[in-house]
């Protein structure tokens, strides 16, 4: 069997894996659950006044969405790792870094978009202004692929380790410390009335290296993880 | 060209790194104490009081290397585990898993300090500065590494699974730099930077400087040791390691 | 001589505490530091010796 060409790989593999996930909704959708529970915490812990919560509204956002990005990201590779599956495909000749490049995606779609999708409306819940609430969804938007992309790299690195879970979080947070700066930067600078241009400019950079630069990383972290 | 490739080729061997490292321990424990002891004593004897910080100031002179070293480590560590993956060299990744724990002590005392030296000035012990934030991002960067390789059993994977983590992490520590650089100066009003250095005159940076040459004596040294026991530990079945045996335990020196 | 007298030097002009404490740390953490590491090496011959010995023809 000659291996596929690339593009049917990628698309192979992305539909695989939204494929999976849907066999276990719930468990796709446990990330949501827990970004929605840890976000609404934050009003709880700081108190109620609409000018405190405005402040610390895109902060808080992108904090749990990094956080609720984090905790589906070990399951990425996790069962495939068990059953030998991913053995298979490294051994295919595919190209790991395109396989690796569709995990991310698929773990986009199922994380990063609904996250999306739904930040703004906690937005509201914590009286951002709509201008505001556009930037927030941009920022998540760029920067939640990045979050999916680091986060990919940190599971390949952890693959099949007891401890993966908490491993991932802790090496993948500090890398992703300067999207945090720009996204949440960016809604800031809209709530004072300034322009959000240079900050995602600077996001859209920063994708831009990380989806060409990380998922070699993630290939060569899959091969020492298997070898 | 011969005596290159010997070099690179011996030093390649644990064992010769081994009973190498082992001679120049004394004279690297020696040269971290005298330096230490020069630049102390000119530090607090010679160099005067500073017009602005008072007395406070001579906090930089342990500061300041300290995190120099905390970076200068992160690099080395990150180059040797590079070199132990990509040529497979045993004893780099070895050096690699020496350098980190005493790059996380340098991070630590730089910050603990940093803490130290800005609570007379700011009031508080602990100010979100720009070089301060990135010094305590760094220590996440070691911990990660540390936490990383320690939670993989087999010793090649643990290996390169933290070069290629601590490689990422040298590649990001620009970015990272400086995107808290910008995160520091955007938020309004608070254009927090810890006191500038005061303007050093002659014998404050001789000080400084003879201090940034005893903690590298010192970090080479136990680095060095714990190389050492890597050493040990990995290759407790090889033949020259019996030979150690008797020889050591009769001659039992604090130089280790 | 920057110093009138030993408590002018423990002072520090006031800052005593910071600088002192800073020195102190440093030291403090160095010196766990060092001793940790050097037990680390002196164990890891013990053992190594140990297996050996285990090992060598009686």
């Amino acid at each position: 069997m000659s291996p596929s060409p690339s593009p049917s790989l990628f698309g192979a593999l992305f539909v695989r894996d939204l494929r999976l996930a849907l066999r276990r909704r719930t468990e796709a959708l446990l990330p949501i659950g827990f970004f929605v529970v840890a976000v609404a915490l934050f009003p709880l812990g700081v108190g109620p006044e609409p000018q405190t919560l405005r402040q610390i509204a895109p902060g808080v956002i992108w904090v749990c969405a990094l956080l609720a990005a984090m905790l589906s990201v070990s399951q990425l590779y996790g069962s495939d790792f068990a059953d030998g599956t991913l053995e298979q495909l490294l051994l295919t000749g595919g190209s790991t870094t395109l396989m690796a490049t569709a995990r991310a995606t698929a773990h986009w779609t199922l994380t990063g978009l609904p996250l999306v999708v739904a930040a703004p409306l906690f937005g509201l819940m914590f009286d951002l202004s709509p201008a505001a609430l556009r930037i927030l969804a941009l920022t998540l938007l760029l920067g939640t692929p990045i979050l999916s992309l680091l986060g990919s790299l940190g599971a390949a690195l952890t693959l099949g380790l007891r401890s993966a879970g908490v491993l991932v979080i802790l090496i993948v947070l500090p890398l992703a410390i300067p999207a945090l700066i720009f996204g949440t930067g960016a809604v800031a600078a809209v709530d004072a009335g300034q322009s959000a241009g240079a900050h995602l400019s600077l996001l859209g950079a920063l994708l831009i290296v990380t989806a060409l630069g990380v998922p070699p990383a993630t290939a060569a972290a899959l091969r020492i993880a298997v070898e | 060209m011969s005596s290159q490739r010997l070099r690179l080729f011996t030093f390649a061997a644990p064992s010769r790194f081994y009973s190498l490292s082992g001679s120049l321990l004394p004279w690297l424990w020696a040269a971290a104490a005298l330096l230490a002891a020069l630049g102390l004593y000119i530090g607090f004897f010679v160099a005067p009081t500073d017009a602005q910080q008072g007395e406070s100031y001579r906090i930089i002179f342990i500061h300041v290397p300290a995190a120099w070293m905390s970076m200068v480590v992160y690099l080395a560590m990150a180059g040797w585990a590079a070199i132990g993956w990509i040529f497979k060299a045993r004893m780099a990744s070895m050096l690699a898993r020496a350098l980190a724990p005493s790059g996380m002590v340098f991070t630590l005392i730089a910050l603990a300090t940093g803490s130290f030296w800005g609570k007379p000035a700011w009031g508080t012990w602990w100010v979100w500065d720009a070089r301060l934030t990135s010094e305590l991002i760094l220590l996440f960067l070691y911990v990660g590494y540390i936490a990383l390789v320690e939670a993989i059993d087999d010793v090649r994977r643990a290996d390169h699974a933290g070069a290629l983590l601590a490689i990422v992490g040298a590649v990001n520590v620009p970015v990272i730099y400086f995107s808290v650089r910008w995160w520091n100066t955007l938020h309004q009003g608070a254009t927090i930077t810890m006191s500038a250095a005061p303007k050093m005159q002659g014998t404050m940076l001789t000080a400084m400087l003879l201090l940034t040459f005893a903690f590298w004596a010192y970090a080479f040294a136990v680095v060095f040791v714990r190389a050492r026991a890597i050493v040990l530990e990995r290759e407790h079945d090889a033949e020259w390691v019996r030979g150690l045996a008797l020889p050591t335990r009769v001659a039992a020196r604090t130089s280790s | 001589m920057n110093w009138g007298s030993a408590g002018e030097f423990f002072a520090m002009g006031g800052y005593g505490v910071y600088v002192w404490g800073s020195y102190g740390l440093t030291a403090a953490l160095i010196g766990f530091e060092a001793w940790l590491t050097l037990r680390r090496r002196r164990r890891a011959l013990c053992d190594a010796l140990a297996s050996a010995s285990s090992e060598a023809p009686r």
